[in-house]
């Protein structure tokens, strides 16, 4: 029984903003389904009392002073830009 | 059932630019209006390999404003990224504040005048601006300046709590004035460090189930606040009275239509796949700073007008127009102090000092005049020495120039007559020229006072004490 | 003659650079000759510098010759894994979407290693985005293992490991993720240090996956890595997760010995899917210790088995959000006229990234999607907690942790590339290092009978890295395996 269906696929690939064919999507399918397989291994773990750890080694945050500091300049922000127009980055129209 | 049977239920949520040199997570400047991209670095233009380092002053005024606002802060709280794709968001993910934000509880008590309104607070969080898209003339692209992206926003994130676009512009005006007074935020609408996103849902008077609620987006003044609610709650009643559903859903204010629409962009926005962001360690406050912060939190605005009412015997549109600008407040203080007339000095200050100000487009804290120079203006008032009107022109002529009131009058010969004898010998001068209409006087026709008075204001110059003058002349006429 | 030179250590080049009987320019003419000679057939580089390199080679001998050099690495060529960013260079991640990227600025391990005097060679190859084991994901071809070009040299930082393996170069900077500095030297004789997460910055580093990325060095001794670490390590503003932790000198106790030590054997990985050849050279590493005074304790990491699948849904979910801003918009590939924004998007991505990639991307993406992300992503994070737990443990009783580096030896170019869980298991010793922010550290333990390199791995304690070395630096000289150079 197939747990992953194309739909997920479909719908993680569109979060992801990445285009897959028709063939690609049922690789993918097949792929991941195995590799989430795996990966039920931790499932089974009993965590109840267990807290998440986003951290690996607790450090407190650095803090930095509200100081200027010099950036780049509008040329050098844009240079690796693949199209710009008027010192901005130019994008298809967005519609909001 | 008409609109009026219908109870809307509006919920707010503000954005307010924190009033940092410096953006979030990187050095660059937040000043408004820079040419477009020139205001950027690897960090904010969300380079490959860039990290996020925190801006201190962001942290210390988000904890400012939740201890003004009676909210909890948090020991400890957490980063997550809000992952969505849009041009104006550089890294693909906004840094905000998700699970555990910075502040959490707290109210603002906002007098209306429907009464005294109580809207809790679920919330307060930092996070990042994005950036801003125009839309290019020629060729149909969308162009990106990313000079916002990163400036440092502290949500505030109030409970459904206001019941009209009334009660919620008014509970707009009263945070943007504590924000303010906190000087955490400069309060500007049009520029945009100041906005809020609203939620509107209607029910049925007397239910206890909140209808469906629709966001509204980009409402950037106190005018379209009320425009943006009250059509949305019109457009709400009409589609449940015409036996539809309300949809979960953005929707953006259209300032040019006046009306809401659905936003296309945010089609996916229900995944946002939070999670803790990796790259910043949890923010821990420590109880120092947390005491610092509240040693030095100002009176604000609620108390302060409640104090100038007391202290000053002030009436409540007078207290609320001087504490709509707490400098305003510091002036009429000073100057009251010098003067016995607290009251004149308030009229003062609300009515003629703000219409200079206007007028010459100049500061409080830019003004050459001193509270000690105004408050002896007002003395000549009180004295009689300047009427009102020539008080006015004084006024001007002192923000204009700087100089001292005195030295105005006497160059320009403004003070009043108040010499008894001199204006007695004038009065007389002009009855004995007018022996006809003094003689019509006394037949009855009272009119011609107004007649005499003129003539002997005329014969003075116009700076005859209009009491002294006006005693006079009715004890000659009538004796 | 440039063979000779290239042989030696980086603090043996440091000494003669001291003395002046050689120069930094020889050093680094030798290097480039090296590369010309064998790096056709090695393919560790994708961009030499060697105009730059050769200028800041001289300013070095001038410095030298005035009595006033920076330290160790002053003059001595490196090469950096193509994630650093050099400012004015390209640099990809080894992705076609970043293929004509030019760095704006320096990452702070470039600007330490430039103010240190190090001559920066060139970018090496590795996995696209630091993903895989082999160094087969790159959009630029693969690396070949200097002990047998057929064989990978493991990875992601395989570039790095087969430069300083094949003598191209004489230490390369690394980034390890869930062992992607550590398992390549294994591979390829050569020592990979993965130091305490949050000691060096990882500001300038293409991301990979934040909470477990850590740059480190890679060298061909143990105390060649202990000088570059020197450099790169210490607290970075730029970095929130660098730590003020006090960098200490981490040369000092390099020449302690064992004796007294108390070093943790973990059995678990000696078992099923590890070669016999890599558990006798990992016994025979076991026996050496207890020959030099160290006390052998055996040691369980029951929650280590769960690894694997913690890190892949963990390092996945970060990376599908790190590399959410390749989006074409601001750098790198850029669809051809697409129709629409989406379409920019979806087509820009799917072109410039692979296919190991787009894979984790698209894991990455469903363990934090609504309905899955506490089954996935919560419940990693909370057996990463256990993880940790296990050897918070262990080093209650040990100072230190052994076992080997790589469950097998260099395996054949493109044997594992079509079967990404057999590529996966790969990293199933590195791995929980990370998920734990511990410093982790492979030496060179001896060669298989087919002459393949074979890894020990030791695992230290939160910022003991000095300890982590010491014990690993006394291991090289009881078996010098490191002076086994390959052939080519």
């Amino acid at each position: 029984m197939s747990r992953l269906t194309l739909d997920t696929v479909r719908h993680v690939a569109r979060l992801s903003r990445l285009a897959l064919t028709e063939a690609e999507e049922e690789a993918t399918r097949k792929e991941l389904e195995a590799v989430l397989a795996a990966m039920d291994a931790i499932a089974q773990v009993p965590t109840e009392q267990v807290e998440p750890t986003s951290h690996a080694l607790l450090i407190g945050a650095l803090w930095r002073a509200d100081t200027v500091r010099p950036g780049l300049t509008n040329e050098e922000a844009l240079a690796n830009a693949p199209q710009a127009r008027d010192g901005s980055f130019a994008v298809p129209r967005v519609i909001e | 059932m008409p609109i009026a049977d219908f109870q809307p239920v509006i919920g707010l949520e503000v954005h307010a630019q924190l009033l940092t040199d410096t953006k979030l997570f990187c050095g660059c400047p937040t000043s408004f209006g820079a040419a477009p991209n020139t205001q950027v670095c690897p960090v904010c233009l969300g380079m490959p390999g860039v990290l996020p380092s925190l801006n201190a002053q962001a942290v210390r005024f988000a904890v400012r404003t939740g201890l003004a606002l009676g909210c909890r802060v948090r020991e400890q709280s957490a980063w997550s990224r809000k992952n969505y794709f849009y041009p104006d968001l550089p890294k693909g993910y906004q840094i905000t504040q998700f699970e555990r934000p910075i502040c959490e509880g707290g109210a603002l008590v906002v007098d209306a005048p429907s009464g005294e309104i109580r809207v809790r607070l679920h919330h307060i969080h930092i996070e990042e601006d994005a950036g801003k898209s125009v839309h290019d003339a020629e060729g149909g692209a969308s162009l990106v300046d990313l000079n916002r992206a990163g400036v440092p926003l502290l949500e505030i994130v109030g409970e459904p709590d206001l019941r009209s676009s009334e009660e919620a512009a008014e509970y707009l005006k009263a945070l943007r004035d504590v924000l303010m007074y906190l000087g955490v935020n400069d309060g500007n609408l049009e520029e945009g460090s100041f906005r809020c996103d609203a939620n509107v849902s209607v029910m049925p008077k007397g239910s206890k189930t909140l209808g469906q609620r629709v966001e509204l987006k980009n409402i950037n003044s106190f005018r379209f606040v009320r425009q943006a609610i009250d059509y949305e709650i019109a457009r709400q009643v009409d589609v449940i009275e015409s036996g539809g559903t309300i949809l979960q859903e953005t929707r953006l204010w259209d300032t040019v239509r006046g009306e809401t629409r659905a936003m296309r962009s945010k089609e996916d926005a229900h995944d946002y796949r939070y999670f803790p962001e990796p790259d910043l360690p949890p923010l821990r406050i420590s109880p120092e700073l947390i005491e610092s912060e509240r040693a030095q939190l100002p009176e604000l605005p609620r108390a302060l007008r409640q104090r100038l009412m007391s202290q000053y015997g002030l009436a409540a549109d007078v207290a609320g127009v001087l504490t709509s600008d707490r400098a305003l407040v510091t002036w009429f203080e000073e100057t009251a102090a010098l003067t016995p007339d607290a009251r004149r000095v308030a009229n003062w200050c609300q009515g003629e000092l703000l219409r200079v100000l206007k007028e010459t487009g100049t500061s409080l804290q830019a003004l050459k005049m001193t509270p000690a120079m105004f408050a002896r203006l007002l003395q000549l008032v009180e004295n009689g020495t300047l009427s009102q009107n020539a008080a006015k022109d004084v006024l001007d002529e002192m923000v204009r120039s700087g100089r001292e009131a005195q030295v105005i009058v006497e160059e320009k010969g403004l003070g009043q007559i108040n010499d008894e004898g001199a204006v007695a010998a004038v009065v007389d001068e002009v009855l004995g020229a007018h022996a006809a209409e003094v003689e019509k006087y006394r037949g009855g026709q009272q009119k011609l006072f107004g007649f005499l008075m003129g003539q002997v204001m005329k014969a003075l110059r116009g700076k005859g004490n209009p009491q002294l003058v006006n005693r006079l002349l009715r004890d000659r006429l009538e004796g | 003659m440039s063979t000779e030179l290239t042989d030696l250590s980086l603090l043996e080049l440091s000494n003669r650079l001291s003395e002046g009987t050689v120069t930094s320019r020889d050093a680094t003419e030798a290097c480039l000759r090296r590369i010309g000679e064998v790096d056709g057939t090695v393919r560790a580089f994708l961009r030499i510098d060697a105009e730059g390199a050769l200028a800041r080679a001289d300013a070095a001998d001038a410095r030298a010759r005035e009595g006033a050099r920076l330290g160790p690495l002053d003059g001595v060529p490196l090469a950096l894994k193509d994630n650093f960013l050099q400012e004015g260079r390209i640099v990809s991640a080894a992705s076609k979407m970043l293929e004509h990227f030019v760095a704006p600025y320096d990452a702070t391990v470039v600007q330490r290693l430039e103010g240190a005097g190090a001559v920066l060679l060139g970018h090496v190859n590795q996995d696209a985005f630091a993903m895989g084991s082999s160094t087969e994901t790159s959009a630029f071809g693969c690396t070949g293992n200097p002990y047998d070009v057929t064989r990978t040299p493991g990875g992601s930082s395989g570039g790095s490991a087969a430069a300083v393996a094949a003598r191209e170069i004489y230490g390369a900077m690394g980034t390890d993720t869930g062992g992607s500095i550590r398992q390549p030297a294994a591979l390829t004789n050569t020592v990979g240090l993965k130091p305490t997460y949050g000691r060096v910055s990882r500001y300038g580093v293409i991301s990979y996956a934040s909470s477990l990325d850590q740059p480190g060095p890679l060298t061909r001794t143990v105390a060649d890595a202990a000088a570059m670490l020197q450099v790169i390590a210490g607290v970075d503003e730029k970095d929130a997760t660098s730590a003020p932790h006090a960098v200490p000198d981490f040369s000092a106790h390099l020449d302690r010995g064992v004796e007294g030590l108390r070093i943790g054997f973990v059995r678990e990985h000696l078992g099923d899917g590890v070669d016999p050849e890599v558990r006798d050279a990992l016994l025979a590493a076991a026996e050496a210790y207890e020959a030099m005074g160290a006390t052998l304790v055996d040691v369980e990491l029951p929650y280590s088995r769960q690894a694997l699948a913690t890190y892949y849904l963990i390092a996945t979910a970060e990376a599908s959000s790190n590399l959410a801003r390749y989006d074409g918009v601001r750098y790198g590939h850029r669809a051809a006229s697409p129709e629409d924004l989406n379409a920019l998007y979806a087509r820009s991505r799917s072109e410039g990234f692979g296919p190991e990639v787009k894979r984790r991307i698209l894991l990455g993406t469903y363990a934090l999607s609504a309905g899955f992300y506490d089954a996935y992503y919560v419940k990693a994070q909370k057996v990463r907690t256990l993880i940790r737990g296990d050897f918070d443990q262990a080093f209650q009783k040990v100072d230190v942790l052994m076992g080997p580096t790589s469950p097998v030896p260099a395996f054949k170019l493109g044997e594992k590339l079509e079967d990404p869980l057999a590529m996966y298991l790969m990293d199933v010793f590195t791995l929980p290092c990370n998920l734990a922010g511990l410093p982790g550290i492979s030496v060179p333990c001896g060669f298989t009978g087919g002459g393949l390199p074979i890894g020990l791995q030791l695992i230290g304690r939160p910022w003991d890295e000095a300890g982590l070395l010491r014990v690993a630096a006394a291991y090289e000289r009881h078996a010098p395996h490191h002076r086994r150079a390959p052939t080519l």
